[in-house]
């Protein structure tokens, strides 16, 4: 994974814009509408997903290659 | 200081200037004109701002918004600028916003008779906006009047955080006296937090008085304000509990202080077996109707309401349990005399002397109606 | 997680806000508040939001500075008054496109008339979102809403245009799906001292996306993408191929003129106010 996801849920209204303008479909809407990331090993870290998120909802941070390493 | 020759309109800028008004926002309109003039002369001398705005609900807006800085602003119109300005009006009132604004009546409705006097927007003053909303609506009849009264609104604006309406006519406005001004006025400064954001300050909380103490922008309260009924930390919140206290509040800031605010000038009244109301630049003819039926031996006494709004109820009541008959003299189709009525509540007879027609009163016609009043006819 | 750092501008204790699901809002409130951040000697206690009534509206609610939700229309005369009365503090205007060029057309065309230093945000969601899709003066030709049922006949404004011709400033457009370029259109429009005016695209799936059946938030910004046109390279376009649904993005205007705050300060000068 080089990436790390924080999602805060309460705040995803489930309007799928991240999930649409994510390269690499690293996201998806659950049963009840909300982002989960079904893809991680694919994410690329882009950010395009966080960036245009209108609830700020989604955020991606890139990780440091140890701490990727480590995991 | 010498006495100088001016006018009502000139006087309220003098008076607002002296109160402390710093920044005025208008729009040229007959008969009130002359206030936006003298001020656009007088404020930069001060270092304070004139602006005239493309329109009239702009320069409600532009005074509004400087008020929230912890400015003390002004506004003046007549007629339809003041129709126009309702919407601002109530806006002042439901985010608290100290504002003053001067209607110089001219007659209505509509475009009207621009130039020609008229006390016709006296229920506009109270009713002007839309809801239930606080205000304070005071007359002058004289010119220096018209600066303490001036003076006397932009304080009250202060200490009540509430739009204050300043009722003058086209005869006050327009009128020439020699006055003598005084140098320095009682001034009330603007209200200020009592704690600090960290102890917990809530910007709608109000104080003993009812009042809240608003922060000014820019002094790092972060507060928000809104035209939405709100609770106290000025957030909107619709539930029926909220609004029902912010309603009553508007209402009761002003209620608790009515006494105070009340005012009334009444001459010849201690033998007086009927009175004239009156406000404004009608009670001057009132004034000289009740010396001329003296002289005929009537006892006819003078009232005359400054503080128009909140209404003297209790001083109409006792008036009206004291006397036989009241004349009201207004200079429009009968709109005070609902309220004197309301407030005599049928212990004395009340009679309406309306006037409509551009011209003001003349003396005969309101002993006319004091003869009528008191079966002299 | 690196906790961003706009998200101190925003009163945490109000969000989620209250925009709809894929509300274009939301991005265009974040991207002002980066822009705020950029900005050195802007802070929380110095900056003030000033809105209008409208979806767009809201949004001074969820920022944490001094911020004033005015009446329809009126933000702009609020926030001259406000800008006038302390010229010291920064003063940002957030408003729709009803709000902005219908009800508050006049205040907004002598806004920049005067070129008061103010910067106004425009989110235009092409419809009056609130009051639940009725046609605004930015509703494109032939598109429906409630109250244009059978597609919309009145000419739309180009508010930017509009602004440029009026007097503005500085005049830009950028959209929700251009985040980092709406960014940088607001940084600038603070940047310049005078009226400057920011039209943001976004899109508001519910009443106006639904109704004119162009599908999810997505989608709409997909829209976005493919027809906004730097404006440099629209310049070089020939007019045959300015068609379709293709528009203009960018900074499209930018004059110095003294601001309104100064030439009044003159005025006080001669009036021998200044000290005062």
């Amino acid at each position: 994974m080089k990436s790390e996801f924080t999602l805060k849920l309460d705040r995803c209204k489930g309007c799928g814009i991240c999930v649409a303008f994510c390269p690499k479909q690293v996201l998806a809407l659950d049963t009840l509408g909300k982002v989960y990331v079904a893809h991680p090993e694919n994410c690329i870290a882009c950010g395009q997903c966080e960036l245009r998120c209108p609830d700020y909802a989604i955020f991606v941070d890139k990780l440091k290659q140890e701490a990727a390493d480590k995991k | 200081m010498s006495a100088r020759l001016m006018q009502g309109n000139e006087a309220v800028a003098e008076g607002a200037l002296k109160a402390g008004v710093r920044f005025f926002g208008g729009y040229p309109i007959t008969p009130s004109t002359e206030i936006a003039e003298s001020l656009a002369k007088m404020l930069p001398q001060v270092g304070g701002t004139f602006i005239q705005m493309e329109d009239e609900i702009a320069s409600m807006g532009v005074i509004l918004g400087a008020s929230l800085t912890g400015k003390k602003v002004l506004t003046a119109s007549s007629g339809p600028g003041i129709s126009l300005k309702q919407e601002l009006i109530g806006y002042a009132a439901a985010a608290e916003i100290p504002v003053v604004i001067v209607n110089v009546q001219r007659v209505g409705p509509s475009t009207g008779q621009p130039t020609a006097p008229s006390q016709g927007d006296v229920m506009q003053a109270r009713w002007g906006t839309h809801g239930d909303h606080s205000i304070i609506v005071l007359s002058p009849w004289s010119v220096r009047e018209s600066f303490d009264l001036a003076v006397k609104a932009v304080n009250y604006a202060e200490r009540f955080r509430t739009p204050v309406i300043l009722l003058m006519d086209e005869i006050v406005g327009h009128l020439r006296e020699n006055v003598e001004l005084p140098e320095t006025v009682e001034i009330y400064p603007r209200r200020t937090p009592k704690i600090s954001r960290a102890e917990g300050y809530e910007p709608y909380k109000p104080d003993a008085d009812l009042v809240p103490n608003v922060a000014n922008f820019g002094e790092g309260y972060h507060i928000h304000v809104t035209g939405l009924i709100h609770d106290e930390t000025g957030f909107p919140v619709g539930s029926p509990k909220i609004t029902r206290e912010f309603i009553k509040r508007m209402h009761e800031k002003i209620n608790i202080a009515a006494d105070e605010i009340i005012e009334v000038h009444e001459e010849f009244m201690s033998d007086a077996d009927y009175a004239v109301v009156s406000f404004g630049g009608t009670a001057r003819t009132a004034y000289e109707a009740v010396l001329n039926a003296r002289k005929r031996g009537v006892k006819v006494g003078f009232v005359r309401l400054i503080t128009i709004f909140p209404f003297a109820d209790k001083i109409i009541a006792e008036l009206a349990k004291k006397v036989k008959g009241i004349v009201v003299a207004e200079l429009n189709y009968g709109q005070i005399v609902n309220e004197v009525e309301r407030a005599a509540a049928g212990q004395c007879k009340v009679q309406l002397c309306a006037k409509y027609d551009m011209t003001i009163f003349e003396p005969e016609e309101i002993e006319a109606a004091i003869d009528e009043v008191s079966g002299n006819a | 997680m690196l906790e961003r750092s706009y998200e101190k501008f925003f009163r945490q204790n109000r969000l989620p806000h209250l925009w709809c699901p894929g509300c274009g809002n939301g991005i265009v409130m974040k991207a002002i508040v980066q822009a705020i951040e950029k900005k050195s000697g802007w802070t929380q206690d110095n900056t003030i939001i000033v809105s209008g009534i409208g979806c767009s509206s809201r949004a001074s609610g969820y920022m944490d500075f001094d911020t004033l939700h005015t009446a329809h229309g009126r933000a702009i005369p609020f926030a001259t008054g406000i800008k006038l009365a302390r010229p010291d503090l920064n003063v940002v205007v957030i408003t729709g496109d009803g709000d902005c060029t219908a009800i508050g057309g006049n205040h907004f065309i002598h806004g920049c008339r005067r070129n008061v230093d103010l910067t106004v945000i425009l989110f235009n969601n092409n419809i009056y979102g609130m009051t639940g899709g009725q046609a605004s003066p930015m509703t494109p030709l032939g598109k429906k809403a409630t109250t244009a049922p059978y597609g919309s006949i009145d000419r739309p404004f180009d508010a930017c245009k509009l602004a440029e011709a009026a007097g503005a400033t500085y005049v830009a457009r950028s959209t929700a799906f251009h985040v980092q370029h709406l960014v940088k259109m607001i940084e600038d429009g603070l940047d310049n001292a005078g009226f400057s005016f920011i039209e943001a695209l976004v899109q508001c799936p519910t009443a106006y996306g639904r109704r004119n059946k162009i599908g999810e938030p997505a989608k709409m910004m997909a829209w976005m993408r493919d027809n906004a046109v730097m404006k440099n390279v629209w310049d070089k376009l020939p007019d045959d191929k300015k068609i379709g649904d293709k528009f203009p993005i960018g900074l499209f205007y930018k004059a110095e003129t003294e601001t309104y705050d100064e030439a009044y300060h003159h005025v006080i000068e001669m009036a021998g106010g200044a000290a005062k």
